[in-house]
């Protein structure tokens, strides 16, 4: 299992950590954290993150590969980088929590697939359109994993439709087949 | 005329609609002249990459070879989307700076006959080209009808000043690039300090109480600083604090109202345009009382005028109606 990820042609990893840096394309520089918490102080979903980045990445040194990929701390990511332009060491911190994401979903082992859904579900959309659908992936999204909220968001849909800012169709781009021989011949470089 | 070559991106073509809009009403005023990307695909934005790397690299890569290809006096590929912008960035440099990643990118962009130097484009957020390039005298000379007595909030976001640290054009934390435009037609630039905070991103649709916090200190930290408007230039951003305003509101039992504006549609509105031209009128929250605040008047709400008082909830359904797909001509045979 732990020699799996070695898409990024680098060399067999040895441990958690060297395993996440070999999946991270580009240096993410995680090896150069010095645990200040900084990024952690900085994160704006922090207070509802099972772990703060600096204890995500002190796990990750651990080899404490299950409860990092268990956790919801990628999950809660919201890409804003706040975090990466404080970190004292320059540790691109997103894409680390990229590497985690893909992770898990391959590993299937964050317990909540709401989140994972969601990316999926999403992109499932770019592979077959191209473009992104919001009014398909709104819907699907809130029939599989939010019926309970579905009355609370009927205003921010009925909205969207009719100030004409959601389509209920999809658009297609003209060479679709091209993107998705793309796709696919990147999607074979990973798991090579 | 210079020339850039534009990617619009998703969103634009929908839920920031307006945005576009604007942008299409105001480039020509600029002395500008806009090239759309040819067959363009999604960025992918930040989920695509949650599953896949290199697929996540070689989908940004296509639309920067597709760009290369469009580059004819110009190199520059502007995007307006945050996200966008940051992707197509973010992808061009890292392939540059990576010998590895290029590699894997190309040899995917192969299997579709494309490819891409890194470096071919130069990727511009619309911002920094009116700011840095167009300039704001040239913005100041078009300015007719002067934002005069209204407050702004300029709201900037998360991606656009991170995270690139060769390309960076403004500062990460407290960027002054919008402060400086809004001043320049006129507006009371209010000195916002959660101007580069998160609005949500995508937490709207995985975990709503978060998203809600989110969106909650940005409306009620521009509303105590007595702010008319928040100014935004980011789609992500427009929707979770306009879109997502009223179900926060309810959430916490508060009551703020707080119009979320395009820094595209107040140009446009300072240059003397038509609210209905830059897609004004398109937001959940009212800016009409905002905007009469610089002289600017326009229509009620389609239900305000539709229905004249009193009116039964009944007869305003039937004649409205639920929204419902539509064909062409499907207007004139219910007539």
């Amino acid at each position: 299992m732990a020699a799996a990820l070695t898409s990024h042609g680098k060399s067999a990893p040895a441990s958690f950590l060297e395993e996440v840096l070999a999946a991270t394309p580009g240096d993410s520089r995680l090896g150069m954290c010095i645990q200040c918490g900084t990024c952690g102080g900085s994160c704006p979903a922090a207070a509802d993150m099972d772990h703060t980045p600096r204890q995500i990445f002190a796990m990750i040194r651990a080899d404490m590969r299950d409860a990092v990929l268990g956790s919801n701390t990628p999950w809660h990511c919201v890409s804003c980088y706040y975090c990466t332009v404080r970190c004292p060491q320059e540790v691109h911190i997103p894409d680390v929590m990229y590497t985690l994401k893909s992770m898990a979903i391959r590993e299937k082992l964050y317990d909540d697939s709401t989140a994972p859904d969601f990316s999926q579900t999403f992109i499932g959309y770019i592979e077959n359109y191209g473009r992104s659908f919001e009014f398909g992936l709104a819907t699907r999204h809130h029939l599989k994993h939010r019926l309970t909220q579905i009355p609370s968001m009927v205003p921010v849909g009925l909205g969207m439709l009719t100030k004409g800012r959601m389509d209920l169709t999809p658009h297609k781009i003209e060479k679709v087949e091209q993107l998705q021989a793309i796709l696919a011949r990147a999607i074979e470089l990973e798991v090579a | 005329m210079p020339k850039y070559i534009f990617y619009p991106g998703c969103s634009m073509q929908r839920s920031a609609r307006p945005y576009l809009d604007s942008l299409m009403a105001i480039h020509e005023l600029l002395g500008i002249e806009l090239e759309e990307v040819q067959d363009w695909n999604c960025c992918g934005a930040t989920e695509y990459i949650a599953v896949h790397h290199i697929a996540a690299y070689s989908l940004i890569g296509r639309n920067l070879a597709l760009a290369a290809r469009q580059v004819n006096g110009t190199h520059t590929l502007m995007a307006a989307c945050s996200a966008c912008y940051l992707n197509l960035a973010k992808t061009d440099s890292y392939m540059q700076n990576d010998p590895t990643l290029n590699q894997q990118v190309n040899t995917a962009l192969a299997a579709g006959g494309l490819q891409y130097t890194p470096g071919s484009v130069q990727i511009r957020h619309l911002l920094d080209l009116i700011v840095n390039d167009i300039g704001l005298d040239t913005v100041k000379s078009r300015v007719v009808r002067p934002l005069q007595g209204l407050r702004v909030a300029p709201y900037y976001g998360c991606m656009i000043a991170r995270p690139d640290r060769v390309h960076r054009w403004d500062n990460v934390e407290h960027p002054l690039a919008l402060d400086r435009l809004m001043q320049a037609l006129g507006a009371e630039v209010i000195d916002f300090p959660l101007k580069t905070h998160c609005c949500g991103g995508h937490m709207t649709q995985i975990n709503l109480p978060v998203a809600y916090e989110l969106i909650r200190r940005l409306i009620h930290g521009a509303v105590q600083y007595r702010a008319d408007v928040i100014v935004t230039l980011c789609p992500m951003c427009q929707l979770n604090l306009d879109a997502y305003q009223g179900e926060m509101n309810r959430y916490f039992h508060t009551g703020d109202q707080l119009p979320i504006l395009y820094f595209t549609q107040l140009m446009g509105l300072a240059f003397g345009l038509e609210p209905e031209a830059l897609g004004i009128g398109r937001e959940f929250v009212d800016a009409r009382p905002a905007l009469a605040r610089i002289g600017v008047e326009l229509p009620p709400p389609e239900e305000e005028k539709a229905a004249p008082a009193p009116r039964t909830r009944r007869a305003r359904k039937e004649k409205e109606g639920l929204p419902m797909p539509r064909m062409p001509g499907d207007e004139e045979a219910n007539r």
